[in-house]
């Protein structure tokens, strides 16, 4: 038995809260889930949060085809461990039903077009309130994000007509076709996901720790050197390197970084002594310094 | 570690983003692509210096016009602490993102420009975080080195903020007044040297001080149930806990309770947090609990002490501020969600407002605007279970819900 909870995280308290509100006030809410350190977290909340139930709703992964191979296999093994309900939806398919369009070219990613999965799956399965790993801290954009964010019909985000969040109080009332994207971990900093990793003992996908990688440099940024996925021209040489990853997106938008670092407390150090931001490695929010931005307006995550 | 929740407010001019921005340089919170970009803008502005409030303005429209227009969340930490700076716009039509910004902190930042002293929108800051009882207030006297770090000026400044202290019915608030320049960095992270005068320590220095139980508020212990946990498994067949957080004081195994509405008395038999057993359930921890008799509770009770009973009531008085471009109307319904409890109710009387410049009340008004503050009376279709918001921040307060546009319409504290 622990004495007092007086030295419990408050940003868990908090998303602890934001789950249960989740449960609370919406009919049928799904975790969205990348595989990244950020959802995996989510998980982990998400049972602290029931417990000793089980968690109260669904994962789903929008599969956009160009994973790691590694996170894929990491969410599977999750999956099964917890005994939770996963649904997977493919951008691929949005493709082949000729819904988007492939990109092409030096900077083609499939990062885009999953909004239109997302959008559809939402709707497939009438989801009225999808759960998110994005924090405030990651990009300025986001730090305007509410806690329950109400998206219309199209999945649009109306940034300038945002309600009010005042204490701890949720509206969760939304009208229906709407749905609400939830943000439990809104408050954390990337080193808050990190330490609550470590403490944790969260198991997270080994490409987060330093590996030898096929890998070649554009731009400053270390890309992975897989042909069938990522763009590379011929002068671009391919060289082994030890990296690890700091996010992990898409493989044709996630760059790596060099480092040794392959246990989870000198992964701590290291982003406790950076001075990189976490997504400065992410090639999609460069293409302009309204990026994030627009993407959001438009139903992205 | 904990997290002190700060809320600014102010505009372009009087250098808040400066300030803020000076902050997380000095704490080298600013990664090196962050301030490659900051650099790199200012350059294109033709500016020969840093413009630290491009780390902070976030919307492509804000960034056009040059001034914030929403509640923005900045995030920095040092050794000791970690800091949330919820920054809002400072013109009167901000006024509901100012009361925002300043239901979750427990501290303020009250700007002024040395230059120009204490004008309209120091009162206004000033009134919205004394109204919303935030306890401590750090009255920054920024651009000193406009004024020629003049100690007579931050006397007379000092001396004018003290009538605006003097109007006011709340009075526990420690405020504390630090000359700085933030374009210079004089007294925000770092002490000035261009100001022997002044004795006290920099805006970081004291917050680093703060003592994080002394600026908390805090009361009787209140727990509303967010949620009933029923996992109905072969371990847990018959275990029926009850979820949420612990608002005000401390509850401990074996407290003597009572749940709200139907006032049935029983007593704490287990509080879990996650999948351990828990003697005391602290102030605003998630946690979950049993009771040694089987009550049938749901969401939006309310377990309580015995013998410290909030009002139940399905009238009250309140101070609101409206938040809706739709004015409020006394003829229409509203939901009114009181922490995770929620009631209809109807605005029975409007008795006064608050003038704009917070001179005094106009009598006799029949509807509120968007910014409004006023002392309005409800009645609702059930009562709820409250404590005046002087004595509970959390179980004090409440939300309005438009029931067709399903908007957050004002927020109000219980008199």
């Amino acid at each position: 038995m622990i004495k007092s909870t007086a030295n419990i995280n408050p940003l868990e308290n908090e998303a602890i809260y934001i789950f249960r509100e989740v449960a609370a006030q919406f009919e049928k809410p799904v975790l969205l889930f990348s595989g990244g350190k950020d959802s995996i977290t989510l998980v982990r909340l998400a049972q602290k949060a029931f417990y000793p139930a089980k968690i109260p709703f669904p994962l789903m992964h929008i599969d956009t085809g160009h994973n790691f191979p590694e996170t894929i296999a990491f969410r599977d093994k999750l999956v099964a461990e917890l005994d939770l309900k996963l649904i997977v939806r493919h951008v691929q398919d949005s493709i082949d039903e000729g819904k988007v369009k492939e990109e092409s070219g030096r900077y083609a990613s499939r990062n885009q077009l999953q909004t239109t999965t997302l959008l559809d799956a939402i709707e497939e399965f009438k989801f009225d309130a999808c759960i998110g790993g994005a924090r405030r801290d990651e990009e300025k954009a986001r730090a305007k994000e509410r806690i329950f964010s109400v998206r219309d019909d199209f999945g649009q985000w109306d940034e300038k007509n945002q309600r009010p969040e005042l204490f701890d109080m949720l509206n969760g009332q939304i009208e229906l076709g709407q749905n609400v994207r939830v943000f439990p971990i809104s408050n954390w900093t990337e080193l808050d996901v990190w330490s609550y990793i470590e403490k944790e003992h969260i198991e997270i996908p080994s490409i987060y720790f330093a590996h030898t990688r096929a890998t070649f440099l554009r731009d400053g940024l270390i890309w992975s050197a897989d042909d069938a996925v990522v763009f590379r021209d011929e002068d671009e040489i391919v060289e082994n390197r030890l990296v690890r990853f700091r996010t992990i997106g898409d493989m044709s938008c996630t760059a790596a970084v060099l480092s040794s670092a392959a246990t989870i407390t000198k992964v701590v150090k290291e982003i406790r002594e950076s001075t990189i931001s976490e997504r400065g490695a992410r090639i999609d929010d460069k293409r302009s310094e309204a990026a994030m931005e627009k993407r959001k307006q438009q139903g992205y995550f | 570690m904990e997290v002190l929740k700060i809320a600014t407010a102010g505009s372009v001019d009087d250098g808040k983003s400066t300030l803020i921005g000076r902050l997380l340089y000095d704490t080298k919170s600013l990664t090196s692509d962050k301030l490659e970009a900051i650099e790199k803008t200012s350059k294109k502005k033709g500016y020969d210096y840093l413009d630290f409030s491009l780390a902070t303005d976030g919307l492509v429209a804000e960034r056009e016009q040059g001034i914030t227009i929403d509640v923005a969340h900045i995030y920095f930490s040092t050794q000791k602490k970690s800091y949330i700076i919820a920054d809002t716009p400072g013109h009167v039509e901000y006024t509901r993102n100012m009361v925002t910004g300043a239901s979750t902190s427990q501290a303020a930042i009250i700007l002024i420009d040395a230059r120009k002293g204490v004008i309209e929108q120091t009162n206004r800051h000033f009134f919205i975080n004394n109204l919303l009882r935030v306890k401590e207030v750090i009255v920054a006297i920024n651009k000193m080195d406009l004024v020629d770090f003049s100690e007579t000026l931050y006397n007379e400044i000092k001396t004018d903020f003290q009538t605006l202290i003097n109007k006011r019915d709340y009075k526990e608030q420690n405020i504390t007044f630090i000359p700085v320049s933030a374009l210079k960095g004089d007294n925000v992270v770092n002490s000035s040297k261009k100001m022997p005068w002044y004795q006290g320590v920099s805006v970081l220095e004291h917050l680093e001080n703060l003592d994080f139980e002394a600026v908390s508020n805090t009361g009787i212990p209140r727990f509303p149930i967010q949620y009933v946990i029923r996992p109905k498994t072969e371990a847990f067949h018959d275990f029926r806990g009850y979820a949420g957080k612990v608002y005000g004081g401390e509850l401990k195994k074996g407290d003597e309770v009572v749940v709200l509405p139907s006032q049935t008395k029983s007593k704490i038999k287990n509080i879990y947090f996650y999948d351990e057993e828990v003697e005391v359930a602290a102030r605003r921890s998630s946690i979950v609990i049993t009771l040694v008799d089987d009550v049938n509770i749901s969401r939006g009770d309310m377990i309580v002490k015995t013998d410290e009973l909030p009002a139940i009531d399905k009238q009250f008085k309140a101070t609101i501020s409206w938040m809706d471009s739709q004015e409020l109307s006394e003829n229409k319904k509203y939901v009114l969600q009181h922490g995770v409890n929620k009631a209809l109710a109807k605005v029975s009387k409007i008795h006064h407002k608050i003038r704009p410049d917070y001179s005094g009340i106009e009598e006799a008004v029949d509807s509120l605007q968007m910014n409004d503050i006023a002392t309005v009376s409800f009645k609702l279709n059930r009562p709820i279970f409250y404590d005046a918001f002087k004595d509970h921040r959390t179980n004090g307060s409440f939300i309005l819900i438009d029931t067709i546009s399903n908007n957050t319409v004002a927020s109000g504290f219980i008199q």
